[in-house]
């Protein structure tokens, strides 16, 4: 072994996860059994706001194998439990109990009034339909323009109102930038439009569940989470537990998209009815469950208007938005739209900038963090608008964007929404990207089939997009009010053998942690990728962290891990220098061994950690262990970037879109595995992609998600997707040792916008300038006959039939 | 109702409920549970194994239904240590991230290669489509497919896997749950 192998970090390495998911040898949380186990199952109201006048439990009771049937009075008599909010946006926001089963009335469809207990899944399921739920019908608040009407009926009676919070960011009052209104009032060229932002669902593979064990030495749950560490901490505070009397541990997590952060009422019931039994209990829904009862994404209504000079600079853009909330709030409901806030702005050089959001409570399913979580929201707003006003002024949308963006010789720069972007070079992504696209050659082909009025017309989307990530400063998450900080933990343990133990506070749900850690530690320590073994998601070994969302993994996870690595080494190396009697000074570190200086004399990791294991001759006053840990807060998020450029041909006799090419360069900065980042990319496209074409969570007039099964919710499969045309450049983050940033929300951010301003740009000519999404081929159809942007029912018309399944768990009628 | 059917291998006799579905007596009784359940309407085929070596969802058939038949699961794919020429594509190709949908699509995957032995990327596509994956947007999937094709030509497959026959390209889909298209 000489110190020039090759680096780990870059290397295109295989998933060391892979071969327990490949062989089924999984540990989803269902598939876990306990002696004693009993089963939960939830009965959910099938209306959207109603008072509930009575619960008549005493049939189900006698069913088969019942143990048990619970109510919210039951499980909570005095009303004291409400489901954490982590995040009071202003210090007025409006903020209603949500209980762990509704007591008093119901506020969506899908929430839960009684759970049931029995031996099997089955035999508590057959005891729902024996619970009889009287109720008297509430108005249902529904819309958010509605719900804002002056005589709206309220989804909370007790809070007067149902605008939750309003929050406004202002760069005249900020200091950051100029008057908005005198912006606009003074621009030669204003473009105003409204958005619509429909409503997702995030669609994780495996549904949610919960095992509790309460006949353990810790009250032990297991949970198909994001957030275990949080979920531990929020479980103590919700209930008053001792937070140290709590174990949670995140197995096998079937992906999550932001849909699994959040702390359930069946967690909460799961811990109760646990302790209450004295036996171990599961609670696993089914997908007609999760449709309605998991939190969902999106749902915005945007306004913006933006200011410019003839010669395309932008001088100044107003964005006031509506966010829908649901009926009540979720972890970090509240916040996300906040989170775009300081998108908006993008990657251009805007003087003056305004943001106001409402949220909003309708009588629906409440809404949280979905991939991207407020900043898809915002860069498709800004990129449509970029297209809106190159269209406007008859310029190339391409030269618009260039004319207004942050140059590369510009960084660090600080943007009108106080953010500093540390490094970036839009000009090479774009470069890239246009060569790989052919830009001139399908604008050329465009032109051609306008002058034929070809039925099928060509269009072209761009997404020169950024994003904010590496989720966060803890100093920034004060300045906006956010429960908690946004700092990672890392340990690593060195074992006798020279092996070595790395825990983590992310907790990874098919993202690779265990892959991409073993890279950085074989790396940092010089040993094997097969050395390292990553532990995480069980609260007694990884005992501390804050989990895995907004792209942090790497960016803050993984740097902790190197500070953790640098700290072993520093340990090591008065131990090496004990070892080989010579000065700390005289050594170096490299490849997995401390040489002396100057000499071929040398003392591997793995000798020096077996030393310290015996512990017969260490240096006066150290201790004897290696190990160490490290918690990081980074000193600010990180700002990936790309383009992304979409060709669509659109069939104007049927109206059905085809992505023809699909190209995008991303810049996520130092890259620790090629082919892990290339994956992030093409789920992530996936996903934005389907929000364009193909997914809307669509509620009835009487608030029933009529949208409520993968039958009727369009999640694209195989064949409703192209193949992506994938690179990247790289541009270093200046602000961590790894030079790396986030990329797991990336592609979703990018790529609504670049494929709707593709649909549009191929149908502009017949005075089209927006359709909402999704872009179903009825809308498109009616876009272009009649120029109406939302004509043609719903995006996502009821396909399967077989919406009207399991009313029990509040499926449509 | 008895019934006795050989699942990876291995000859099972049990007395089921006649509603049990397949799905739940291989989790439940047999703990076979590497095969999950992703949805309630049969679109998802995270539930997908063979019965007697055609694909079907196996939240689509009743357990009564595999009496007398053989069974193939994701955990009786390796033979001896050996990956299927499918799973090792779908590692070697990382067409997987959650892993969650895995099962399923492999075990869909290798019903499609024995009908189409060298699926070109829309073959791939449209035999895939009642399989959903949320993560990987397909892409590393239809080329570790297409990868397994190569490999698996001739005989690389284990014998239980192996096509038979020469009257593959006309073999009708199951007659019994979802699966196959």
């Amino acid at each position: 072994m000489t110190a020039t192998i090759e680096p780990e970090v870059g290397k295109g390495r295989l998933r060391k996860e892979d071969e327990r998911l490949i062989t089924g040898r999984t540990r989803w949380t269902d598939n876990l059994t306990l002696p004693g186990l009993v089963h939960l199952a939830v009965l959910r109201s099938t209306v959207a706001h109603a008072k509930i006048v009575s619960i008549d439990t005493s049939a189900a009771k006698e069913m088969p194998g019942v143990l048990a049937v619970f109510t919210g009075d039951d499980l909570d008599p005095e009303g004291k439990i409400g489901m954490p909010c982590a995040w009071p946006i202003t210090p007025d926001m409006k903020s209603p109990r949500r209980p762990v089963l509704a007591q008093g009335t119901v506020n969506f469809a899908g929430e839960g009034v009684a759970v049931v207990v029995a031996r099997s899944a089955g035999e508590a399921e057959d005891a729902l339909a024996e619970i009889d739920v009287e109720y008297e019908d509430l108005p249902v608040v529904l819309g958010l323009e509605n719900a804002l009407a002056e005589d709206a009926p309220l989804v909370h009676e007790d809070l007067g109102t149902n605008r939750n919070a309003l929050w406004v960011f202002d760069s005249g009052e900020a200091g950051s930038g100029g008057n908005v209104e005198q912006a606009i009032a003074d621009a030669e060229v204003v473009v105003k439009r409204r958005f619509r932002q429909q409503r997702l669902v995030p669609a994780f593979m495996e549904p949610r569940a919960c095992v509790v064990d309460p006949t353990a030495a810790q009250l032990t749950m297991w949970s198909a989470t994001q957030i275990p560490h949080i979920l531990k901490t929020m479980s103590a505070l919700t209930l008053g537990l001792p937070e140290h009397k709590i174990r949670v541990i995140a197995p096998d997590v079937g992906g999550g998209f932001g849909g699994k952060i959040a702390v359930l009422p069946e967690e909460i019931m799961c811990l109760l009815i646990a302790q209450k039994l004295g036996k171990p209990v599961k609670w696993t829904e089914s997908r007609s469950e999760t449709m309605v009862a998991a939190h969902h994404g999106r749902d915005q209504i945007q306004d913006l208007t933006i200011a410019a000079k003839r010669d395309g600079t932008v001088t100044g853009l107003k964005v006031e938005l509506l966010a829908d909330m649901g009926a009540y709030l979720g972890l970090v409901g509240p916040g996300v739209p906040i989170l775009g806030a300081f998108m908006f702005n993008a990657i251009y050089k805007i003087p003056a900038y305004h943001f106001a959001c409402t949220n909003v409570f309708t009588n629906t399913t409440l809404t949280d963090a979905y991939r991207g979580a407020g900043r898809p929201e915002a860069t498709f707003a800004i990129e449509r608008m970029m297209d809106e006003l190159a269209a406007e002024l008859g310029m190339d949308p391409m030269e618009l964007r260039e004319k207004n963006w942050i140059k590369h010789d510009e960084f660090p720069y600080t943007t009108v929404s106080t953010l500093t972007y540390d490094s970036g070079n839009y000009e090479a992504a774009t470069q890239k990207a246009m060569e790989l696209f052919g830009y001139e050659a399908l604008r050329q082909e465009q032109r051609e089939r306008r002058e034929r009025n070809d039925p099928v017309q060509l269009g072209i989307g761009i997404s020169t997009f950024t994003e904010m990530c590496g989720l966060a400063p803890s100093r920034v998450l004060g300045s906006l009010d956010y429960g908690a900080g946004g700092w990672e933990h890392a340990a690593i343990r060195m074992l006798p053998t020279g092996k070595v133990e790395v825990i983590t506070g992310a907790s990874a749900h098919g993202q690779g942690h265990e892959t991409a850690w073993s890279q950085i530690v074989a790396d940092q320590l010089g040993v094997p990728f097969e050395d390292v073994e990553v532990l995480h998601g069980d609260t007694q070994s990884s005992h501390k962290g804050l989990d895995t969302y907004g792209s942090r993994s790497l960016a803050v996870g993984g740097i902790a891990v190197v500070k953790a690595t640098e700290k072993v080494i520093e340990k090591a190396r008065k131990v090496a220098a004990h070892m080989m009697e010579c000065s700390e000074d005289d050594l170096e570190f490299s490849g997995g061994k401390f040489t002396v200086k100057g000499t071929d004399r040398s003392t591997g990791i793995g000798d020096i950690a077996l030393a310290v294991f015996a512990a017969h001759d260490l240096p006066e006053g150290v201790e004897p262990t290696l190990d160490s840990e490290a918690v990081y807060d980074p000193e600010n998020f990180s700002f990936p970037h790309g383009t992304h450029l979409c060709a669509t041909e659109v069939d104007t006799e049927t109206g059905r879109v085809r992505i023809r090419s699909y190209v995008c360069v991303d810049d996520v900065g130092k890259v620790v595995n090629p082919i892990i980042v290339e994956g992030q990319m093409h789920g992530g496209l996936a996903q934005g992609i389907a929000q364009a074409l193909y997914e809307e969570a669509v509620y009835d007039e009487s608030g029933t998600l009529t949208s409520g099964t993968f039958a009727d919710y369009l999640l694209p499969s195989a064949a409703d997707l192209p193949s992506f045309t994938t690179d990247r450049t790289e541009t270093p983050s200046t602000t961590n040792p790894l030079g790396v940033k986030g990329v797991g929300e990336a592609g979703t951010i990018a790529s609504t916008p670049a494929v709707v301003n593709a649909v549009v740009d191929a149908v502009r000519q017949f005075g089209v300038n927006d359709i909402e999404m999704p872009l179903s081929p009825m809308r498109v159809w009616q876009a272009i006959r009649t120029g109406e942007k939302a004509a043609g029912g719903p995006g996502a018309e009821a396909g399967g039939g077989l919406g009207s399944i399991d009313p029990a768990h509040g499926g449509a009628q | 109702m008895r019934i006795t059917v050989t699942v990876d291998g291995t000859s099972y006799t049990d007395d089921v409920e006649p509603r049990t579905l397949l799905v739940h007596y291989l989790r439940e009784r047999l703990g076979k549970v590497g095969t999950v359940v992703g949805c309630d309407t049969s679109n998802c085929g995270a539930c997908t194994v063979h019965l007697d070596g055609h694909s079907v969802k196996s939240c689509s058939v009743l357990a009564v239904q595999a009496h007398g038949s053989e069974v193939t699961t994701i955990e009786g794919l390796a033979r001896d240590g050996q990956l299927h020429p499918v799973q090792q594509a779908f590692h070697d190709n990382h067409a997987l991230q959650c892993g969650f949908c895995t099962p399923g699509m492999i075990m869909q995957s290798i019903d499609l290669l024995s009908d189409n032995p060298d699926p070109d990327e829309h073959a791939v596509r449209e035999g895939l489509e009642g399989n959903l994956c949320r993560c990987t947007g397909y892409q590393n999937i239809v080329k570790a497919v297409r990868d397994a094709a190569h490999h698996m030509r001739p005989g690389a497959g284990p014998e239980a896997e192996r096509v038979t026959g020469a009257d593959t390209g006309s073999r009708t889909a199951s007659s019994v749950g979802g699966g196959g298209e």
